[in-house]
């Protein structure tokens, strides 16, 4: 992982989750706001994957456990569908509130995985 | 005395399929999904973490990541009998395991305070759940709170707020 990389995604992931809340709570219907936010979140996600697999090449391997650092990812990657699915099964505020606990979710696990990539092994 | 009200249960009715079609018994509704989708990231978590550990290391804390392994089955269970809940079958699958998990939660808090010999290594419930801010510790009191305020009654719809069945019918 590449730390700016990561620190947009923590930024985006914070903001779309404190957004969903906000606006879930305000009594807000998703919209196009709060699904993109989820969205966005979920397309950084996918080109961290890419990152991920190019970047033991490009100098840059994973100093942790490369199957925790994986399981995080993939678990990442699938949690905004899932969210999303579960969230828009009906449209209420609940929804959009549904959508900010999975982007605020979303946030620690990027940090966990950052954690991850840059710690030693028994560090 | 006859009354108006019938005494059918016609709205809420105990047809199978009510989880999905009946309005008065949505499959999940409102805050609750927000539960169900709090379970759902915990399970998600405690299964992924439960796996490498296992994988990785299980020889060194047997214990600790058998408790592991026992958290992520409980969170999935809870999960799928909360968004079943509106049934009575799951209804009482939730309850076990919410309270399992309290109970978990509780003992294995406990546990790695006064042993912390045996949880070398961290699992969701050690420090009562502290290594996720704590949320292993309130999460199966508000589901908890949620299974009492909602039962699946056979004569109301789910939201519970009196038990008392439908009376008065013309006998």
């Amino acid at each position: 992982m590449i730390l700016w990389f990561t620190v947009v995604q923590l930024v985006v992931a914070v903001a779309a989750g404190l957004l969903c809340l906000i606006m879930g709570f305000a009594g807000k219907r998703p919209n196009d706001w709060t699904v993109g936010s989820l969205a966005l979140i979920e397309l950084l996600l996918i080109v961290q994957t890419v990152m991920a697999i190019v970047s033991p090449f490009a100098g840059n391997p994973a100093l942790g456990d490369p199957l925790e650092y994986g399981v995080y990812l993939v678990s990442a990657v699938l949690l905004p569908i899932g969210g999303a699915i579960w969230a828009l099964l009906e449209r209420s505020r609940w929804s959009t509130v549904i959508m900010g606990v999975v982007a605020l979710a979303l946030a620690v696990m990027i940090w966990r995985m950052q954690v991850i990539w840059v710690t030693p092994i028994g560090g | 005395m006859s009354t108006a009200r019938p005494s059918t249960p016609s709205d809420s009715a105990p047809q199978p399929e009510g989880s999905s079609v009946a309005p008065a018994r949505p499959r999940m509704r409102g805050v609750g999904r927000v539960l169900v989708i709090v379970y759902a990231v915990m399970a998600l978590g405690a299964t992924g973490r439960s796996f490498v550990q296992i994988a990785r290391a299980f020889d060194q804390a047997p214990l600790a990541y058998s408790l592991s392994a026992a958290s992520a089955v409980v969170y999935i269970v809870a999960t799928l009998a909360l968004i079943g809940s509106g049934r009575p079958g799951w209804y009482r699958v939730a309850w076990v395991a919410i309270v399992f998990e309290l109970v978990g939660v509780l003992v294995v808090g406990t546990l790695s305070l006064t042993h912390p010999a045996l949880f070398q290594h961290q699992t969701v419930w050690s420090q009562y759940g502290l290594g996720y801010v704590l949320i292993p510790l309130f999460l199966p009191m508000v589901g908890l709170w949620w299974l009492i305020t909602h039962r699946p009654s056979r004569t109301a719809p789910a939201v519970a707020d009196a038990p008392a069945p439908s009376d008065g019918s013309a006998a």
